[in-house]
């Protein structure tokens, strides 16, 4: 019973990774770069799905929407202003740049919130107004499953086949995943590349903005290098599963969060995080291209 | 050998450039003109430097991305501490034990290079970037376990996996020193590390990467970075030179690792965490890569931005980051390149190879 | 007296090379044989039963029309690729399980179909690569610079300029390789090959994009090279002047199977040589 509990909690936790992996897999699909900011948009997310709730004393569920109006805006500004320059460069210099935006949306966030942590109230909160757990009671009560893990959970779920529809389906969609095959032949189709990767920012963004109330609903306080070590552990999810596959992010978090929880409660808090990356390493070694990524071999 | 001279001739600049700065340096500390905490900056300068350089190695001459740079600075560090503390009565001069501590911080740094490099080295690109990170951290968690202590029985040493053990538990004698505790790291370091030693490594570090570099391994590293394929196709052994680069890399890391713990009196293992590689990482992009001496000049102004910066108050930090993102966009921008490069003089063609 | 020992013998079976050698390399091991060479990809055959003998100082021609199998061949000669079936032997002895770097060290070069310099470094650097296993000092003689670096880096670059002056080179010696002309470029990987002191040299459509000149020139040159270092040349090429100019034996793949081999004038006048080529007669 113990084991199932760690093993909900896991994959709820891994879901939060999962939505952040999806953001990262989807832009590294299409723009070829490794997004460092991203781990920084879910912070600023989180703040202002804080601030909504609150200053503004608004409801969660707005709090959402604003915090990913906001966080789209913000991925779209950041792509046009600092990536879209550097298209011709080499992917290196892109990733300092993006290390630039990190580090820029970190120390304006430490400007305009301070360094303290914010108490930030989860979207669905752990006790209800009667002091009864907002959780859901399985296997008389022996085990209890909390509301906002099922919300994350089921919020993954949705995103997912979303977004598999979408890339698969939609005219939008098929854009995007021209655009990461070939911009020159996509271009020539006559497709604007320039507003497809936009959109793949933007919709990272609003993924971000949502992985990001998620993750404070779970830890309840907000700083402003909140984002550093989610985003640090997803884009290792999001490598794991095969980096550009949407599938394999999905994956990659979800066993990522799973195996950070059981290594926490089983192995030792201290060595999670080590335990975590050891496991990337051996499969690694074992599938270089990730679980389910695919492996191109060079043309001789 | 035309071929020589205009690689010798910015060498003998480099080597030149660095004596005559660390002259001037220690002139102007001698006349008092150095702030207190530009003075305190000298050390820490001189590791970053040599990080720098090592890390340009990997990335630049190697083509391989390496985001764990700063695990190897930390377990030089440690183990340079480890060293210094406990050699004490055995060594009491204590230039001497920094550079033996030095030693034994690239030594192990080289063995946790080994280690890494054998599976890190068969993957390719972002994959092995990632790897790369991963060791970081947890060479990290691992070194926030190691309790280490020297009493006259010698060192005791263990690994707090779960939380349960503390100092006390390492069967040391009451009248032993404790080097490390934990998550708290090294505490009651003697601080030994200083500037002109911090020029000596940094002059030593250049002898070392620039002459690999000129030699017939270097050319090998560097046709491994070109065409991985063409290189095995002439004979070259992929393993052994990927080997050469990213060992000698981590041992260099490790020594500035060592430089760096021993001008502290305490250090927590948390002041080497994945930022530190990127900031290291950030130098040697800025410097162009390959570039030796734009590893230099880029470690010494990014370091000391922050503190020059200083007048932006609350902002410096925001500040820092505009001029990352717009020194990236100005240098990677084709207009701006092609101004450059008429500025510049370059040999024939520019053939880019340090 | 004593029972004779029995040794025990595997089955006997003829080896379908049927391939033809100069005259003056009969008495001499052929430089390589290929027996019943073949490699699957998946599902896929692509080479199959490929069988020759190439002399010791033989200008081979492997041709065929595109996606016959030709590059697929020089892959599996210098490890690429591994066989699925059959066998190499190179000057005799077996090279089951090699590396390419262990290949070239046994003394097979080649060069690419699509060129693959080291575009960041300068010609010369390339050429010296490509003498690495020739003129050796370790790691620590080249930090500190040791006697032997000295020595061996003036034989290295004297060594380099004098491959170079095959092609009239030596002048482009400091020029960035990546900044090199087309036709520069094909012949600066031919040095680099040579550089590697081999005995068999695969070149791999050396003449692609050249002018009839420059294809004359390259002739020339591919048959000085065989009779200054007395090595043995195979070449891929879709240039028949070429082909039929200076390849003493040639080898005709179709569909990754050989489909004829034999001198120029008699592959000329193979039918099933030119149906593969021209197609059908109607």
């Amino acid at each position: 019973m113990e084991f199932l509990s760690y093993l909900i909690s896991g994959i709820s936790l891994g879901s939060v990774y999962a939505i952040i992996a999806l953001g990262y897999t989807m832009v590294y699909g299409i723009a070829k770069m490794l997004n460092f900011a991203h781990g920084d948009v879910i912070m600023v997310g989180g703040y202002i799905s804080f601030c909504t709730t609150s200053y503004l004393e608004l409801p969660g569920w707005v709090s959402v929407l604003l915090a990913m109006a906001v966080c789209t805006v913000l991925g779209v500004v950041i792509e046009g202003l600092a990536y879209r320059p550097l298209r011709q460069a080499t992917s290196l210099a892109v990733l300092i740049t993006a290390i630039g935006v990190s580090y820029f949306l970190q120390n304006a966030a430490l400007l305009i919130w301070g360094a303290s942590p914010k108490g930030f109230t989860p979207l669905i909160p752990a006790v209800n107004s009667k002091g009864e757990p907002n959780a859901l009671r399985l296997f008389d009560g022996q085990l209890s499953v909390s509301y906002i893990s099922l919300l994350t959970m089921a919020a993954c779920i949705v995103i997912m086949v979303a977004l598999t529809f979408f890339t698969g389906q939609t005219k939008l969609g098929k854009a995007m995943r021209a655009c990461s095959e070939d911009k020159g032949a996509a271009q020539l189709m006559g497709i604007n590349v320039n507003r497809t990767i936009s959109v793949t920012f933007a919709i990272g963004s609003a993924l971000a903005a949502i992985a990001g109330v998620l993750l404070c609903s779970f830890t309840t306080s907000l700083m402003p290098t909140t984002g550093s070590m989610p985003g640090i552990k997803a884009f290792t999810a999001a490598v794991f599963g095969g980096i550009g596959s949407i599938p394999g992010a999905f994956l990659g978090g979800i066993l990522l969060g799973v195996i950070e929880s059981l290594a926490k409660a089983y192995i030792s808090t201290q060595l999670a995080n080590a335990i975590l990356f050891a496991v990337l390493i051996v499969v690694l070694l074992v599938r270089p291209s990730g679980l389910l990524g695919k492996y191109v071999p060079e043309k001789v | 050998m035309k071929n020589l001279k205009t690689t010798t001739k910015v060498d003998f600049a480099t080597y030149l450039g660095v004596t005559l700065a660390f002259i001037v340096v220690m002139l102007c500390q001698q006349f008092g003109l150095l702030s207190r905490s530009l003075t305190g900056m000298l050390v820490p300068i001189c590791a970053y430097i040599v990080m720098a350089v090592s890390l340009n190695l990997t990335v630049g001459i190697l083509g391989e991305l390496s985001l764990g740079h700063a695990g190897f600075m930390s377990v030089g560090a440690f183990s340079g501490v480890i060293a210094s503390q406990s050699l004490q009565s055995a060594i009491p001069t204590a230039p001497l034990r920094l550079a033996v501590a030095i030693l034994v911080g690239a030594a192990f740094a080289a063995i946790a290079g080994t280690i890494v490099g054998v599976p890190v080295l068969r993957l390719r690109g972002d994959y092995l970037a990632i790897v790369t990170l991963a060791f970081g951290e947890i060479i990290k968690d691992l070194i926030n376990c190691l309790l280490v202590g020297y009493d006259s029985k010698g060192l005791h040493m263990a690994f707090n996996l779960d939380g349960s053990l503390t100092i006390n538990d390492i069967g040391m004698a009451p009248d032993g020193m404790a080097i490390i505790k934990g998550a708290q790291g090294a505490t009651g370091t003697a601080t030994i590390a200083s500037f002109p030693a911090g020029f000596i490594l940094i002059m030593i570090t250049l002898v070392i990467v620039l002459n690999l570099v000129r030699s017939r391994s270097g050319r090998a590293i560097m046709a491994l970075r070109d065409n991985r394929i063409a290189a095995e196709s002439v004979g070259i052994n992929v393993t052994k030179y990927k080997m050469m680069a990213f060992v000698t890399s981590a041992a260099l890391a490790g020594a500035a690792g060592a430089l760096y713990g021993l001008n502290y009196s305490s250090l927590a293992a948390s002041k080497f965490a994945f930022d530190t590689s990127i900031l290291v990482l950030v130098y040697v992009v800025l410097g162009g890569l390959g570039n030796m001496w734009g590893s230099i000049i880029a470690a010494v102004v990014l370091y000391v931005l922050p503190e020059a910066l200083r007048e932006f108050a609350d902002f410096r930090m925001l500040v820092y980051a505009i001029v990352l993102i717009l020194v990236m966009l100005a240098t990677n921008n084709d207009q701006v390149k092609a101004l450059a490069g008429r500025i510049i003089p370059r040999r024939k063609g520019g053939a880019k190879n340090g | 007296m004593a029972e004779k020992k029995q040794f025990e013998k595997g089955k006997m079976v003829p080896v379908p090379s049927v391939s033809i050698i100069p005259e003056r390399d009969l008495d001499k091991t052929p430089i390589l044989e290929c027996n019943h060479l073949g490699i699957d990809f998946g599902g896929l055959t692509a080479v199959n039963e490929f069988n020759i003998t190439v002399g010791r100082t033989e200008i081979a021609g492997l041709i065929g029309p595109n996606g016959a199998g030709k590059t697929t061949v020089f892959n599996l000669l210098t490890k690429v690729y591994h066989p699925t079936r059959g066998t190499i032997l190179l000057d005799g002895l077996d090279t089951h399980g090699k590396t390419p770097a262990q290949i070239n060290r046994m003394g097979i070069a080649r060069t690419f179909q699509n060129i693959r310099l080291f575009n960041n470094l300068s010609v010369e650097d390339n050429v010296k690569i490509g003498l690495h296993n020739q003129e050796k000092y370790s790691m620590f003689s080249g930090i500190l610079r040791l006697p032997k670096y000295w020595r061996q880096e003036k034989a290295a670059h004297e060594r380099a300029l004098e491959l170079l002056s095959i092609f009239d080179m030596q002048d482009l010696a400091d020029h960035q390789a990546g900044s090199l002309p087309y036709g520069a470029q094909r012949r600066l990987e031919i040095v680099r090959a040579l550089a590697t002191n081999p005995s068999l040299l695969l070149l791999d459509e050396p003449a692609a994009g050249m002018n009839p000149s420059e294809t004359a020139e390259l002739m020339e040159n591919i048959v000085k090279i065989r009779d200054t270092f007395q090595i043995a040349i195979m070449l891929i090429e879709h240039d028949m002047s070429l082909v039929m100019g200076i390849c003493e034996g040639i080898c005709v793949l179709n569909f990754g199977q050989i489909i004829a081999k034999g001198t120029a004038e008699e592959i000329q006048s193979n039918p099933t040589v030119i149906e593969a080529y021209l197609g059908k007669q109607q």
